[in-house]
Formats: C-alpha cells, sequence, structure tokens
C-alpha cells in the first residue's frame, strides 16, 4: 500500500512539473523576450552597464549583468544560470568545443603599469619590456637601478626601494598582464607563468583596480598595474612602454587601437586572439580583448535571439559610448566576422540558425 | 468528543493547553537539532569539496608554503599563519583595552557617563567590517606608515628578535595593521560582553568586600572576576572567533602576500583573505577544492579554540572546588 501511495506521488509531482515546464516554455516562445542576463568581467562593466541602459531607452530590454570577474561568469555560464558568459580572458578552441560555447571579442582596452615617483609626470618615466618584468621577478629593486637609468637619463631618480603592487584576486587584468610578461621574459615564464592569479615572486596584492590604484597613491615608490581607465580616473603615473618593435609608446586610445590593427582575426580559429606585445611601432604592449561567451545551441532560440541583438546593437551604436569611457571598440570588420560567425555556429534546438 | 464536551470547558482547555505544549516542545526542539544538523552539513558540504585537494596534497597540505594556481601547487601554511599572528595580535590589544573599559564602565564611571559610554559601545559594535577596512586603508595605514612604523624602525634596529619582529619598510599595511584594525573591531564586542558580565554581580558581594577594607584592584581581582568568569572567557572567545574569521576589513590592510615574513610590518595573508581574494575567479578543480580546504581548516581552528576554551573553564572549575 504504502509503496504505491509514495509512487503515485512521485507520478504526481512529476506531472506537476512537466506541466509548469510546458508552461514556462510555452510562455517564453510566444512572448517577447524582454530581460536577457550576464555575468562575468568586471573590467568591460562600465561600458555594458552604459550600452545597457541605451538599449533599454530604445527597445525596453533590460540587461542583467553582474559583474562577479571573468572566473565566475565562465562558471555561471556553464552552470546555465545566464544567458551569456563575459571574460578577458579567451577560452581556447578545445575548451570552447568541449562544453559547447562559442566566444566573440566585444570590446578592447589596454592595461597600463602605474608608478608612484613624486616630481615625476604621467608618460615622463621610461621602462623596457624587460626591465618591466625584472621589477616584477624582484630583480631590480631600486628606482635608481643602472638600468632604470639608462633610458631615463633626463630624470632625477630617487634611491627609493620599489614597492610592486599586484592583484590580489584572480583577475582577467592579471591574465592579459602576465601574459605579457611570459611574451617578454622567457624567465617570467618559467618561473611564474601566466593566469589569472599567479605566485607572484614580490610585493603586496591590492583586490581589485581600485584596491591597486589605492595601494599605489598611498605607497611612495611603488609600481602597479590597472586597466587604463583606472589610470585615469584616479590620475595615476603612467609609464612609457618600449614596445616589441622598438617605439616608445604612452597609453591611449590610439595606441591601443594601433595594437588591435594588426590582430588578424579572421584566421583565429574560435576567436581566440591575444593582442599583448602586437607589431607595430605604436602599438601598446599590454592590450587585450574582452568577450563574451554563448551557447552554440540555444535550448531558448528568442532568448539567444535577444542576446545577440542587444550585442549586434553595440557593435552599430555603441563606438562612441566605448570611447568616452576609454574604450576602443571593435572595427566593423570584425563585427562583420563575428556576425557570421553567430549565422554558422549558433543553432536552436532543432537545428536552425538562431541568427539570420 | 461529545463526551468531553459534556465534562465541562475545563477539560478541554487542559486538552487545548497539551496540544500546544507538546507543539512548543516539539518545535524548540527542531530548531535545536537543527542547528546540529547543520553544523554537520557544512562540515559535510566542506570536507567534500576539500576532498581532492586533500587527497592530493595530504598532511602536507598544512605545512606547505607554496600557492601557486599557474602550476596548481597549492599549501595552507601562510594562511594558517596568518590567521593565528593576526589574531594574537588582535587579542594582545583587545583583550586588555576591553577588560579595563568594561571595568570603568561598572565600576568606576560616574553615573551620569555611564550611558553615553555604553552607548558609544554598542554603536562601535554595530558598524560594519568593511567600514573598518576603508578607514584602516584610508586613515590608519597612512598614519601608520609616516608615524608609527619609522618611529618603530629606528627603535628596535639591531635588537634581537624584537629587531626582525618590528621592523619593515613603512608601508602602512601588513600583518601589524591587520592585527591592530581587528583589535578595534573586537573592543566593542568583547567590552559589551564583559561589562553585561560585570553588571549582574550582586551589590551585596562588593559592598562587603569593601566593608572589610579591600581596595577596587582587590573587589575586582577576588569578588567580580570569579563571579563572572565563565562570562569574560566566553566574551574573550567572541572576540577571538570574530577576528580569526574577520574577512574584508583584513583584506583591506594586510598587502595579500602569500609569503611568510619574519617581520610583522610586511604584507601577509589569512585564510579567510585567501578565500575572498580568490574564490570567485578560482577555475579548475585543484584550486577550487584547495580554497573549501582552507575554509574546512578555519572551521577546525575555531572548533578546538572552542573546546580549549571549555577546557579552560573546566580547569579552573576544579581548582574553584579545591581551593575552598
Amino acid at each position: 500500500m504504502k509503496r504505491i501511495g509514495t509512487k503515485n506521488r512521485v507520478a504526481a509531482w512529476l506531472a506537476v512539473v512537466a506541466a509548469s515546464a510546458l508552461l514556462i516554455g510555452g510562455t517564453t516562445v510566444s512572448a517577447k523576450v524582454t530581460e536577457i542576463s550576464g555575468a562575468g568581467a568586471t573590467f568591460p562593466y562600465p561600458v555594458y552597464a552604459k550600452w545597457a541602459a541605451a538599449y533599454k531607452e530604445k527597445t525596453g530590454v533590460r540587461l542583467n549583468y553582474q559583474s562577479i570577474g571573468s572566473g565566475g561568469g565562465i562558471k555561471q555560464i556553464k552552470a546555465k544560470t545566464v544567458d551569456f558568459g563575459a571574460s578577458d580572458a579567451p577560452l581556447k578552441a578545445a575548451d570552447l568545443d568541449k562544453s559547447g560555447l562559442m566566444q566573440f571579442p566585444m570590446i578592447m582596452g589596454g592595461v597600463v603599469p602605474v608608478v608612484n615617483l613624486p616630481g615625476i609626470t604621467p608618460g615622463a618615466i621610461r621602462l623596457t619590456n624587460a626591465v618591466l618584468a625584472d621589477i616584477y621577478l624582484g630583480k631590480i629593486t631600486r628606482w635608481n637601478d643602472s638600468r632604470i637609468k639608462a633610458e631615463n637619463s633626463d630624470l632625477q631618480l630617487p634611491d627609493k626601494a620599489i614597492t610592486v603592487v599586484h592583484r590580489s584576486d584572480g583577475s582577467g587584468t592579471t591574465w592579459i598582464f602576465t601574459n605579457y610578461l611570459s611574451k617578454v621574459s622567457s624567465e617570467w615564464k618559467d618561473k611564474v607563468g601566466n593566469n589569472k592569479a599567479v605566485a607572484w615572486p614580490v610585493g603586496v596584492g591590492g583586490k581589485g583596480n581600485e584596491g591597486v590604484a589605492s595601494y599605489v597613491k598611498r605607497l611612495k615608490g611603488s609600481i602597479g598595474y590597472v586597466e587604463y581607465a583606472y589610470a585615469l580616473q584616479n590620475r595615476l603615473t603612467y609609464v612609457k612602454l618600449k614596445n616589441r618593435d622598438g617605439g616608445y609608446v604612452v597609453p591611449s586610445s590610439a595606441t591601443f587601437q594601433a595594437a588591435a590593427a594588426n590582430a588578424d582575426w579572421s584566421h583565429a580559429p574560435g576567436f581566440y586572439m591575444v593582442l599583448t606585445n602586437q607589431p607595430g611601432k605604436d602599438s601598446w604592449p599590454i592590450t587585450g580583448a574582452s568577450f563574451i561567451l554563448v551557447y552554440k545551441t540555444q535550448a531558448k532560440p528568442e532568448t539567444g535571439k535577444a542576446v545577440l541583438e542587444f550585442f549586434d546593437w553595440c557593435y552599430r551604436n555603441g563606438a562612441d559610448m566605448a570611447a568616452e569611457l576609454d574604450y576602443v571598440p571593435m572595427p566593423d570588420k570584425v563585427a562583420d566576422l563575428v556576425r557570421s560567425a553567430w549565422k554558422q555556429q549558433i543553432r536552436d534546438a532543432n537545428g536552425q540558425p538562431v541568427w539570420k | 468528543m461529545k463526551q468531553r464536551q459534556q465534562t465541562g470547558t475545563g477539560t478541554e482547555q487542559m486538552d487545548r493547553g497539551k496540544v500546544l505544549d507538546t507543539l512548543f516542545v516539539q518545535g524548540t526542539r527542531f530548531f535545536a537539532w537543527m542547528v546540529l544538523v547543520i553544523i554537520l552539513a557544512v562540515l559535510f558540504a566542506l570536507g567534500k569539496g576539500a576532498l581532492p585537494a586533500l587527497e592530493k596534497f595530504g598532511p602536507g597540505f598544512l605545512a606547505s608554503s607554496s600557492w601557486n594556481p599557474v602550476t596548481e601547487d597549492f599549501g595552507a601554511l601562510v594562511s594558517i599563519y596568518g590567521t593565528v599572528v593576526t589574531s594574537i595580535i588582535a587579542m594582545l590589544i583587545g583583550v586588555p583595552v576591553s577588560f579595563g573599559i568594561a571595568l570603568f564602565i561598572t565600576e568606576l564611571c560616574p553615573v551620569w557617563l555611564k550611558r553615553p559610554v555604553g552607548i558609544a559601545i554598542e554603536l562601535l559594535a554595530a558598524i560594519p567590517s568593511i567600514i573598518y577596512g576603508m578607514w584602516g586603508l584610508f586613515i590608519f595605514a597612512p598614519l601608520f606608515a609616516d608615524h608609527v612604523e619609522p618611529w618603530l624602525n629606528s627603535r628596535f634596529a639591531g635588537v634581537p628578535l624584537l629587531g626582525s619582529l618590528l621592523t619593515g619598510p613603512p608601508m602602512g599595511i601588513g600583518m601589524a595593521t591587520a592585527g591592530i584594525i581587528l583589535a578595534i573591531m573586537i573592543i566593542p564586542f568583547m567590552t559589551a560582553v564583559m561589562r553585561d558580565m560585570f553588571e549582574v554581580v550582586p551589590d551585596v558581594l562588593k559592598e562587603s568586600a569593601y566593608g572589610i577594607g579591600a581596595t577596587t584592584w582587590e573587589v575586582v581581582r577576588r569578588v567580580v572576576l570569579p563571579y563572572t568568569r565563565a562570562g569574560v572567557i566566553g566574551g574573550i572567545m567572541l572576540g577571538l572567533g570574530r577576528a580569526m574569521g574577520e574577512t574584508m576589513a583584513v583584506t583591506f590592510v594586510i598587502g595579500n602576500t602569500n609569503r611568510i615574513h619574519a617581520s610583522l610590518l610586511m604584507p601577509g595573508n589569512t585564510i579567510s583573505s585567501s578565500l575572498a581574494n580568490e574564490f570567485t575567479e578560482a577555475v579548475g578543480e585543484m584550486y577550487t577544492s584547495s580554497l573549501i580546504a582552507l575554509g574546512l581548516i578555519l572551521f577546525f581552528i575555531t572548533f578546538i579554540v572552542l573546546a580549549l576554551s571549555k577546557l579552560l573553564l573546566h580547569r579552573l572549575s576544579r581548582q574553584e572546588g579545591l581551593r575552598t
């Protein structure tokens, strides 16, 4: 008796669940999608928020974006709790295939080394890639080291210890910065490597871009790295870097764009593209793109389409808003590539393309 | 039913009372058991999450000071060291100060000052920890770096032991700053508990002690403290628990570096600040699992501290029996 009872109850519950699933599924198909949700990278959050506000005014579709960090974004999209994920570090093509995701670049920006040296103006101090790597390796420990002086004969460099500041939290910014250091220093590549968090040989850790910015402001003789927008907002003293073609460049949207212009997106499988240490005399060496992750097979094609429509609108209308916030918009050529990738790769459950 | 109704309303009321009573008893029992169930569930979840890391690194996890997300080689020593050292600093400063404040409020303070000071303490206890963290980073750390650390450096340079402990680059952030901020945070808590304890000591006891010529200190030492011992130790443990688990305030000022330095002025790391920093971005099973293992270790440290305090209380009450 009892057994049959529980069985019946299970059956009843299953019926209820199935019915409500049908109901929910039915409503999403018929009703227009009014909200899309995403989670991930903190670096592009200001520009996504700005785009979302403008887009809501135009279309009434609301974007709910949680800037919980790139790793968090990847976790959330893999758990399917959000419609799209966002990451500052691109996923490798193999990893994308394994989880059935596709990625596309949305916005670009630069990571900027900043220093606290009283009396030295922004862009005045010149560092080579090797010197920057050796500072972060703990091999150059004082500001009046002969290797720093060699490039800055016009500056009065103090006899002060260098305090290295890095991110304490895992971060896409750190991923881009350590990717650059690994490319320019084989010692860095062997000893430390490239990741969102690494075992830093020296220094103190600040939480978030704002944490690093406040430590650098606080500690005389310090050097840190932040997103370009934070360097500007906090009026930090950024450095001039010598890029791989030997040109000295200051961080600006022009030098970020120069780095991005060389990138050959059409031959990057899965849009896997890292923009650090790019060729060109005007290229800022620590440039990076921020990526969006969506499922190739969309269980809810209406929502999937709404997400793509939003990003399509951003590619078309978002450039000025991005530039206002010191980000670099994707070139139209790349946007076209992304659109054709959507058409080819993103399907609904029946294999029909979601983006037409 | 009908029969009962006939026998009168008195029995019916009693019946209803009985039902309510059983409901009440069962309800309270349920919630009490829930506490145990939740603790076991937390332990289970932490244990399950930490298993891959504990299996890979073994007991060496506790002794290894490496923390490398690139090579996925993790150890808990630095975080444990930081948690213990910052808590010790916090207790060294916090316990005497809050003891003094509580004594002043209950025994020595003029009546008109009692309420304002008492309310101020309660207000301090209600300030969210992140506020202490921001204050620590923006106000306290600069002052500490510019005025205290240079003095420490000039005073203790070359002194054995203390020299290596109290000298270092004057950055203002580090283990010492974290410990001091923690002390400031837990003082209101411990003070509030101790004050409440001291206030319940019967006046008769104190007055008789004063009557036979005891000084204020003797009254405190011989009457107030023995009477309130359990409560005072409880309050200290509450503060210690908060100090060990505090996350945001410490993350702001400790410098978040995974290395053990001899000097207290150098940056470090605690278990909870590591978790706060790295959990959201930890991708990969071993990384996440190692962080959960850190959480499990914190759970055990708290458990051990609690057990030790119970043991201490037990010892004290046994000694009390012997003395009389």
